[in-house]
């Protein structure tokens, strides 16, 4: 019903988190998006998790790409800045944006064809700088808004709607981003919220380049039989290595684990997160191993899930360049023009 | 004794160093360029060099002028031939009277000389081979071995030469002692071998004043610092590169905090031109100022996000120090050919701000004011260097900083005003200029957000495809560019002493040809009013200037008279009335060309009376 305005009122008795904001503070305009589409899935995670994170709303920048899938900003933090750039080029502008104030939570939303495709070179980049961001693939494997081609994470063997199989090999995002160093690199899928919240919480309080692939079905253009990137196949195949709790700093563990079945891990905010691994002896903090899972996984035809990756000790790009405390975007001529007496002496210099 | 009469001037004429690249040459020869401004006596050196490491040839012009002319200006008086893969070609182009200096040490036959010019051998080589066993040695020694005889043959202060190296060679004083060591056996063997001075010399004077010595590149990037930018993001290309360079290297000493040592500029060198451009862009967006700097190649990658900075209005610098295309073209030699592609840059109608420096002075002033213009206007700036300007040292005017002077950082509504209840809306024209408010990410948690996108919106942001709105953004669009005609620096305008129904129009680093240029041609009984632009769009004085003459000549540096196409599409005016003078084989452009081409054509209207012969 995408023609409806979304109405304003809502329950009195919404929940409130510990800023006083309802979820509905968290939401944007209604999707325009198919009726089913998984993307519409992780906008709704990506509210939750906002609003469970008790962040102020314009504290966040959310940008974007070009697709279906760079639409969804416009769905979720409506009293947020949106950036819709330009396709593939989400890493450059957040990137930019980032540089310019350190202070704000800087959440990337892309696609397959924006981040895989066109944007490869740019999605390698900017992970190997450690921008600080959350970087979310909203993954379908097809081009939806141009009526289901194949994108470069379609797999191999893979058929389309049409009936073609892709004879090209795949791109694995999260091989990548585990190769490029990216110092949180996780994947999940649309259709598990429950695993996805609590991933996405973590990555928001990761002080370093996070990146999230999620798994995310086009019911129109692939979501049939044939399809390696269908509801039905990513539930078969879906090889969870963990399921995750996010305990912010600010709340105390309350649940009790079982010793050895939970892995407690810190991050740096102070927040923490519980681990519940489900598969014994994936190592959280070991990248080579991590990618040594993924691609023996990946050859048993197996979507590997959950917290693949975390680096104890994140660098983000700020500290590379050592830049000031402050953000950059608030220094004023006082602080950024030398004035006339070094020019003279620049000049003397010159002479 | 030569055929023509050997040159006899002192303080203005050409030398050309002609070298191998990577030879270690460059040093020395801009050491004799200082040396010659040391002696008050104004100096254009100019660096014609390959796209190459080591190997390739390369010259290195330095023209003498007393009276201050700083444009190339074509043909050699002294030839320092030290590559024996051009010695042909560079005695060919030797002026007639004019001089050659050249390695003696290996005979050459009569038949590779000239017998109108006068021959001067230094037999560097055995010198060489003699005084250094080191084959490094060798070879960077005879750079200095032969600015040593040079002082004696031109009569030049040597002792300027002296303090010169102790001046490079401070800190690393080990090197000081054997380079003077060779700058004398140079001069010694001059002084006791040859006939000192030429008919060519140097003299002290007075005519430097209190100039500068400074590329292009190094002053617009301090006008980037000290305009206040603090994101700077570039891929690296020939001959914009040292532009960046030279950023990273002020910032180092201007912007470090002194006690925390943390740097209040942030620079990447991207992957490429298109991820450059899209950080300034995500940096403009998010209110901190920024710039790439880039060549033509780099221009034609950036478009689309060009198109996006224009139509979505985000504030971006961008240095364009252009060379000779089209393609990869002529990387190291220098045009003015992205006119064009710059004023319209991107898909759709679009229509971009260009600034004209001339020389370093105007590359810090614009460089720094091109900031405030992007925060005003919220669109790309581009500042319009060229290889000319940018990569060769210039002597210039000292560059100047008023402190009273603040940002202007265009209309930004603040918390306070949104909290006030101001009306905001993100493309709305509330002044009536066509610029309208903006807000920085993260300034209200419940006010003045917004969505930018390079899809069409209404004047609040939202997405449309609706063509009423659609149209009502592109006039808007429209009437900011109009708005920017009275912000970016006006044109200048020298009128002739006498009346005159011709003009011409230039801009950038022809001026100094031009200004030399200008008085060759009312040596040949022409005057010409003369008006230089400075930016795009163009002011209203375009169209008098052109209006108040019967026609103008354009001169510019490109094949196709890329700004007075411009001038014609943007000011509506009759082509005839505006006369294509072009230079684009990738030297600079020089006086005599322009004198020639603008006389030549006088001439011919010029109605001399008929000599009756009885």
């Amino acid at each position: 019903m995408t023609y409806l305005a979304k109405p304003k009122f809502h329950h009195p008795d919404l929940p409130k988190n510990s800023l006083g904001y309802t979820h509905r503070d968290y939401e944007g305009t209604v999707s325009t998006l198919c009726a089913g589409c998984g993307h519409d899935s992780i906008t709704g995670a990506i509210i939750q998790s906002c609003f469970e994170l008790s962040i102020e709303p314009h504290r966040v920048a959310k940008i974007s790409g070009i697709g279906c899938s760079s639409k969804t900003p416009t769905y979720f933090l409506g009293n947020s800045h949106g950036f819709n750039s330009v396709h593939g080029r989400m890493p450059s502008v957040l990137t930019g944006a980032n540089l310019a104030n350190r202070d704000l939570i800087y959440l990337g939303v892309s696609g397959d064809g924006d981040s895989a495709s066109i944007g490869l070179g740019q999605f390698a980049h900017c992970l190997r700088r450690g921008v600080n961001m959350v970087y979310i693939v909203e993954n379908n494997g097809v081009y939806g808004l141009t009526k289901g081609q194949f994108s470069a994470t379609a797999d191999r063997g893979s058929k389309s709607k049409r009936g073609v199989i892709n004879t090209d090999n795949s791109i694995d995002l999260v091989a990548m981003a585990l190769q490029l160093g990216a110092s949180f690199v996780a994947r999940s899928f649309s259709g598990d919220k429950q695993q996805l919240v609590p991933i996405i919480k973590a990555a928001i309080a990761h002080k370093g380049a996070a990146f999230i692939d999620v798994i995310s079905p086009c019911v129109m253009f692939n979501n049939h039989a044939g399809s390696t990137k269908s509801f039905d196949f990513v539930r078969e195949h879906n090889e969870a290595v963990n399921r995750l709790d996010f305990i912010s700093s600010r709340m105390p563990i309350e649940v009790k684990y079982e010793p050895g079945a939970v892995e407690i891990v810190e991050q740096h905010d102070g927040s923490k997160l519980a681990l519940r691994k489900l598969d014994a002896d994936y190592e959280l903090h070991d990248r080579a191993a991590a990618l040594g899972f993924l691609q023996h996984h990946a050859a048993k035809g197996q979507i590997v899930t959950g917290l693949l990756y975390v680096e104890k000790e994140p660098e983000d790009l700020h500290a590379h360049l050592r830049t000031v405390d402050a953000p950059l975007n608030a220094l004023d001529e006082k602080e950024l023009c030398p004035g006339q007496a070094a020019l003279e002496k620049f000049n003397a210099s010159l002479r | 004794m030569p055929t023509a009469t050997p040159i006899s001037r002192v303080n203005d004429f050409v030398i050309r160093f002609a070298n191998v690249n990577g030879s270690g040459s460059a040093s020395a020869n801009e050491m004799f360029a200082r040396a010659v401004m040391r002696m008050g006596v104004p100096v254009a050196p100019r660096n014609i060099f390959p796209s190459n490491i080591q190997g390739l040839p390369t010259w290195y012009e330095v023209r003498v002028s007393e009276a201050g002319h700083m444009g190339a200006r074509g043909g050699t008086d002294l030839m320092v031939a030290m590559n024996p893969q051009t010695f042909d070609r560079d005695i060919a182009g030797i002026e007639p009277g004019g001089y050659l200096f050249y390695d003696s040490t290996k005979p050459l036959p009569p038949s590779k000389f000239r017998d109108d010019i006068t021959v001067v051998g230094v037999p560097l080589t055995a010198i060489c081979n003699r005084e250094y066993t080191d084959p490094r040695q060798r070879q960077l020694f005879k750079n200095i071995i032969y600015i040593g005889a040079l002082t004696a043959l031109l009569d030049m202060d040597v002792k300027v030469v002296e303090q010169l190296i102790g001046e490079q060679y401070k800190g690393k004083d080990k090197l000081i002692e054997p380079n003077l060591k060779a700058l004398h056996i140079g001069r010694d063997y001059a002084v006791l071998n040859l006939q000192c001075p030429l008919g060519i010399k140097l003299r002290r004077a007075n005519a430097v004043g209190d100039r500068i010595f400074i590329e292009g590149n190094s002053a617009a990037a301090l006008g980037a610092v000290y305009g206040g930018a603090t994101v700077c993001a570039w891929y690296p290309i020939t001959p914009s590169s040292s532009l960046a360079d030279a950023f990273t290297r002020h910032c180092a000493k201007l912007r470090v905090d002194p006690e925390t040592k943390q740097a209040k500029y942030a620079i990447i060198q991207a992957e490429d031109e298109l991820a450059s451009i899209g950080i300034v862009i995500g940096a403009g967006w998010n209110g901190a100022r920024a710039f790439t700097a880039t060549s033509g190649p780099g221009i034609s990658l950036m478009q689309e996000f060009i198109g996006l900075s224009y139509f979505a209005e985000i504030p971006a610098v961008i240095f364009d120090v252009q060379r000779a295309g089209p393609s990869t073209g002529m990387p190291t030699r220098t045009q003015q050919c992205d006119i064009t592609s710059c004023a319209y840059a991107s898909h759709g109608d679009t229509k971009h701000v260009l600034l004209f420096p001339e020389n370093p002075t105007e590359s810090f002033e614009f460089g720094a004011q091109a900031f405030d213009l992007a925060d005003r206007l919220q669109t790309p700036i581009f500042v319009m260097l060229d290889l000319d300007i940018g990569m060769n040292h210039h002597l210039s005017k000292p560059l100047a900083w008023d402190d009273s002077r603040k940002y202007d950082r265009g209309k930004v509504m603040t918390a306070e005003e949104l909290e006030a209840g101001k009306e905001f809306g993100r493309y709305l024209d509330v002044d009536g200029d066509g610029i309208p408010y903006r807000t920085y990410p993260g300034t209200h948690p419940t006010k003045g957000s917004f969505f930018t996108r390079g899809t069409s919106r209404d004047r609040y942001a939202r997405y449309t495809e609706e063509g009423a709105p659609y149209v009502d953004n592109m006039q808007r669009l429209i009437r900011k560019f109009d708005s920017a005609k009275d912000l970016v620096p006006r044109p200048l305008i020298a009128t002739s002493g006498k009346p005159t129904k011709y003009g011409v129009i230039y801009f950038g680093s022809t001026s100094p040809a031009m200004d030399e240029a200008i008085h060759m041609i009312e040596a040949r009984g022409h005057g010409l009013d003369r008006m230089r632009v400075r930016a795009f769009p163009f002011h209203s004085s375009v169209n008098s200037f052109v209006a108040d003459h019967d026609f103008v000549f354009v001169v510019e540096q490109n094949r196709d008279g890329q700004l007075r196409s411009l001038i014609v599409n943007e000011c509506g005016i009759d082509p005839v009335r505006l006369v294509p003078i072009l230079h684009y084989d990738g030297t600079p452009i020089t006086a005599r060309f322009i004198a020639k081409a603008i006389g030549d054509h006088l001439d011919k209207l010029t109605v001399k009376p008929m000599k009756v012969t009885s």
